[in-house]
């Protein structure tokens, strides 16, 4: 199966959920669901049936709201049963809007933004403390960037040299109240990381083959940690949702579902 | 008693904490110091053991989380920073990071109750207990003494999850002698009695407890005093039976009254036993004029006077204590 298609049944799983009573994070679920699918079906070394496995690569979701994609990355990737997906939001179940670290695969919980990088930072302290040569891969959304702690955890990051850790934006280019450059701006991003004493860089987030390669190399500067910069579009792949401020939070009708899902019908995968 | 402990414990609670620290580190390769520019760890741990020492500069909320991604992976961690740091600077990461998952990160944290003295209210930490105590699965550690800070670290180091070490900032006179059965969650009892029960927590409240019961002692009313070190898990079964031994319990701590150590036995009284508790604490949260430790001590009221009082109080009527006129500076 390509990577594209992936990504595709990773967004017509999201668009299940938002399809919930509940709804859930569909904009920004949709937009980091082709980033989802190259860590977990081509970057990430991971064991599905031994989630612990002491030698796994890591990765945290910092945008805990983009909970529903980690778990339709986490159910095609076997960590979960697919059927699963279905009890998102379900009373008594283990889905939160926000991963709970009960569910395998999940290393730490989040959900409050800001707190994904100093996680990420621990793990990859103990990974080269303990001698290992896994990485630690973050996923933060944009928005989150305006959360003081991801500039503090990035000092130290740097100072410990560690090129075992991967920061990955989401650079979906809207929050809640509108877009990030018109709430509280955050451009220049990559001059910004490389200020910090990353390596950091750009890349289409929806091009699987530049997220594979992005992904793959890193980190390109020993000694250096790694932030990419993932240019994507909010809601893709549900064009009634792509770049709208509506589209961050959504409880699709059955309707809208369809139309969602018919979008999202198998085929090869559309050209950026 | 085993070789070198008055070396161990000689100094203020913080060296004794740095060598019991090293010793355990030395023998446990899972420890981890975590720094926070707190000055005295990077020449002690960091000079014999830099490969586990981590200085995180000024970034106590990095670190809190940091923290929580080493111990995930199996690591011991233990975060360093003032108490204030670490519950309210923070409290979230401590909250989310550490305490949800009940990780084994130990905080130890100095400066605690009014012992930043000079250096104003921004240091003080007179709610620290109250916001650890209702966070998830951490327990809370306040020594009497460099000897109980020593057997408390050891402890925190063994337990299997979050731990909050509450540790002042001066050296104060020695309340144990020498080391003995330190049990997390169980009370010691410094002074037998049947009369009052005086129970403390933390070096000034367990000395002001032991002064007010000698004096009481003149009086020929005979005061059980209770150092309470672990104010959670709460030692349920040495209050239920203060509670129905004797007339009553005066509670002593370096916080404020509520939330803290006296708040914790008045919730396991009311609930088991139930009996008057009077609780000897801070008045106020903010001191705002200058003082030493002993001098602020005394201006929110955790005085041996206030428990020599409560206790009669609770001796002979039923008259609340006196709370203390404590006025805000205006200028």
């Amino acid at each position: 199966m390509t990577l594209e298609e992936r990504a595709r049944r990773i967004r017509r799983h999201v668009v299940a959920m938002a399809a919930t009573p509940q709804g859930c994070h569909a904009g920004g679920s949709l937009s980091c669901a082709d980033i989802l699918a190259v860590l977990y079906f081509d970057v990430l070394r991971v064991r599905p049936e031994e989630p612990d496995w002491p030698d796994r690569d890591h990765f945290v979701l910092s945008k805990g709201h983009a909970g529903a994609a980690l778990y339709a990355a986490l159910a095609e990737r076997g960590f979960l049963p697919v059927e699963e997906l279905a009890t998102y939001a379900r009373t008594g179940g283990r889905l939160a809007g926000h991963p709970l670290r009960a569910l395998p695969g999940v290393e730490l919980p989040t959900g409050s933004l800001g707190h994904g990088l100093a996680l990420g930072l621990g793990l990859a302290l103990a990974d080269r403390l303990d001698g290992r040569s896994a990485r630690t891969f973050v996923l933060m959304g944009d928005g989150e960037l305006q959360e003081g702690s991801v500039w503090e955890a990035l000092i130290p990051a740097a100072h410990q040299r560690l090129d075992n850790l991967v920061a990955i934006v989401d650079r979906n280019g809207w929050q809640i109240t509108g877009p990030t450059e018109e709430v509280a701006a955050l451009e220049p991003l990559v001059e910004r990381f490389a200020a910090f004493g990353w390596t950091a860089r750009e890349v289409d987030g929806h091009d699987v083959e530049a997220l594979r390669a992005a992904l793959r190399e890193a980190p390109t500067a020993p000694g250096r940690p790694t932030a990419i910069v993932a240019r994507t579009v909010k809601g893709r792949g549900v064009p009634f949702l792509e770049g709208r401020k509506r589209g961050h939070y959504v409880r699709l009708s059955p309707d809208l579902e369809r139309r969602a899902a018919a979008s999202l019908a198998p085929r090869p995968a559309r050209r950026a | 008693m085993e070789v070198g402990w008055d070396e161990l414990c000689a100094g203020a609670p913080r060296e004794a904490y740095r060598r019991a620290l090293l010793e355990i580190a030395r023998d446990d390769p899972r420890v981890l110091c975590l720094d926070s520019d707190m000055g005295g760890l990077e020449d002690t741990f960091g000079a014999e053991l830099p490969d586990r020492y981590v200085n995180f500069g000024i970034a106590e909320a990095t670190m809190m989380s940091a923290a929580a991604g080493l111990a995930a992976s199996g690591r011991i961690p233990f975060v360093n920073t003032m108490a204030t740091f670490a519950t309210t600077r923070a409290s979230e990461q401590l909250k989310v990071d550490v305490a949800s998952g009940g990780l084994p990160v130990k905080i130890v944290a100095t400066h605690a109750g009014l012992s930043a003295g000079h250096y104003g209210p921004t240091h003080h930490a007179l709610e620290d207990v109250a916001i650890v105590r209702a966070l998830p699965n951490v327990a809370v550690l306040v020594p009497a003494d460099t000897v109980e800070t020593v057997l408390a670290v050891r402890a925190a180091a063994r337990a299997p999850g979050p731990v909050y070490v509450r540790l002042g900032r001066a050296e104060t006179p020695r309340v144990h002698g020498g080391p003995f059965d330190f049990r997390i969650g169980r009370a010691v009892t410094l002074r037998a009695g049947a009369d009052v029960t005086i129970a403390a927590s933390g070096p000034h409240p367990v000395l002001l407890a032991l002064e007010a019961a000698e004096r009481l002692a003149a009086d020929g009313v005979e005061a059980r005093v209770l150092d309470l070190h672990t104010v959670r898990p709460l030692d349920e079964e040495a209050v239920v039976a203060a509670a129905t031994e004797t007339a009553g319990i005066v509670t002593v701590e370096e916080h404020v009254g509520h939330g803290g150590l006296g708040g914790a036995v008045a919730e396991v009284t009311a609930e088991r036993a139930p009996c008057r508790v009077l609780r000897v604490a801070a008045e106020s949260g903010v001191c705002e004029r200058v003082g030493d430790q002993a001098a602020l001590l005394e201006a929110v009221g955790v005085t041996a006077d206030r428990v020599l009082a409560a206790a009669r109080r609770l001796l002979v009527d039923l008259t609340p204590v006196e709370p203390v006129p404590y006025r805000r500076s205006r200028t």
